[in-house]
């Protein structure tokens, strides 16, 4: 067993000492899930606000294709998009797999339905006559919009975590269509199941650590926003 | 006084059921009418057809003359107030919740602060300008709903039952407050309650809705 802690020990001494193929990889990942995130958050943001507040056809559908979609399972993800980007595929004129960009692609197609979906149920747990009320008050469509996410910014925060956090860990579709290749589109899931594979439990240790910490530290400082408003109100 | 708005074979439907029925109502200018009912019976359809906020089949609403249909829904719901039975304030500070409809209008900052500071004063809540609007009782956030609205100077004033979930003395003082100021304002006012007590105390006139139809004009 006292590989294991041989292992945390290296780990330790690899985050203190600084690598670099451990920095770039540890930026590269922050790059690739924080742009996925800001654009999930840009398509699930008023789409889930679409689907709350208003009733057409067709929304119970797309309500169930959201839901579905909040827990469609990485690889999936990847095969999809791997279908799209490849040279031959219907997007392969981009050029773009192995590249962070088509990392950010799957990525967004991950974190969106959870964006959206929380979004919805957000916005639906406010009380129906605020949207009443704010019109009544003389609000346009938009005034009353930005309030009604004002109101609903807690789980808005929520949302905004939930996709951060499911980009940020899922392995699969990264694997699939960045290819994992060092230097150019190795983020620290696909890092570390790599050095695991390899034995390497230093480093496999010292990425884990810093997928913790960096998800840890991100979601903190949501939480911190979220629970200061929560106690002034 | 003039008529300020008259309703003419009117039919609101919600879920594709008629929910009011109105063959003729006037209201003057200045007047406070009452409108009383049992739940149900089409009050507060009424309201939200006048404030624009749900469409009506058949009939004709004339506000001062014109065609309510006709008037852009934006800016007729920026000449109206409305106040439901629960004050639904927003989650930020009294002084914030009265400025919003006038941030709305896109009114300059010292008037803001100027009709912000006079309606404090008027409703006896000054003391509660930075509290949290989330932190107060139903009597102090009803008084802060009312000078949310009033601060807007609205050519009409559409009241729902505005102080049902207040205990007795507090709705009585509150009544009669408010009473008072429309009657300064010189405000045109539709009040629905189920009381008819109620009704004939705050009104100027009254009328009595069942079954989404006005079914007595008790003068």
């Amino acid at each position: 067993m006292d590989w294991i802690w041989q292992g945390f020990h290296d780990a330790f001494n690899l985050l203190l000492h600084g690598d670099p193929e451990i920095g770039f990889i540890t930026l590269l990942t922050l790059r690739v899930s924080g742009l996925a995130t800001l654009i999930s958050l840009v398509i699930g943001l008023p789409f889930g606000t679409l689907l709350a507040l208003h009733h057409f056809r067709g929304r119970r559908l797309l309500l169930g294709l959201v839901n579905t979609g909040m827990a469609i399972p990485p690889v999936v993800v990847g095969l999809l998009a791997a279908i799209l980007l490849w040279r031959s595929g219907p997007l392969g004129i981009l050029n773009l797999i192995y590249t962070p960009s088509a990392m950010i692609f799957a990525q967004v197609i991950i974190a969106s339905p959870v964006i959206t979906g929380l979004t919805v149920a957000a916005l639906e747990q406010l009380d129906p006559r605020l949207r009443l009320q704010l019109l009544g008050l003389g609000a346009s469509q938009w005034q009353m919009i930005a309030l009604l996410w004002w109101e609903a910014r807690l789980g808005l925060l929520a949302a905004l975590m939930a996709g951060f956090g499911r980009a940020i860990s899922e392995i699969g579709a990264s694997m699939m269509i960045g290819g994992n290749i060092r230097f150019q589109t190795r983020v620290l899931t696909t890092a570390i199941v790599l050095e695991t594979g390899k034995g390497n439990f230093d480093r496999a240790i010292a990425l884990g650590l810093i997928l913790l910490s960096l998800a840890f530290m991100i979601n903190y400082v949501l939480t911190l926003a979220q629970q200061r408003r929560q106690s002034r109100s | 006084m003039t008529d300020f708005l008259e309703i003419s074979g009117l039919l609101v439907e919600r879920d594709r059921r008629p929910a009011l029925t109105l063959d003729h109502l006037t209201v003057k200018e200045a007047e406070i009418l009452a409108v009383s009912g049992a739940n149900g019976c089409g009050k507060t359809t009424l309201l939200l057809t006048m404030a624009r906020l749900l469409p009506f089949q058949k009939g004709e609403i004339l506000l001062r003359g014109q065609p309510l249909e006709k008037q852009d829904s934006l800016s007729h719901r920026r000449r109206i107030g409305l106040v439901f039975q629960d004050p639904l304030l927003l989650d930020m500070s009294v002084e914030e919740n009265i400025t919003l409809g006038l941030r709305f209008r896109h009114m300059p900052r010292a008037e803001t602060a100027r009709r912000v500071d006079e309606w404090l004063e008027y409703l006896n809540i000054g003391h509660l300008r930075k509290r949290p609007a989330r932190k107060l009782s139903g009597g102090e956030a009803q008084r802060v709903n009312l000078a949310r609205v009033l601060a807007l100077r609205p050519e009409l004033l559409l009241l729902d039952e505005p102080f049902r979930s207040l205990d007795a003395a507090t709705r009585s003082r509150l009544l009669n407050e408010l009473k008072s100021i429309l009657e300064q304002m010189c405000t045109t006012t539709i009040f629905v309650t189920h009381d008819p007590v109620e009704a004939s105390a705050f009104g100027h006139r009254t009328v009595i809705l069942a079954q989404g139809r006005v079914e007595s004009q008790p003068r």
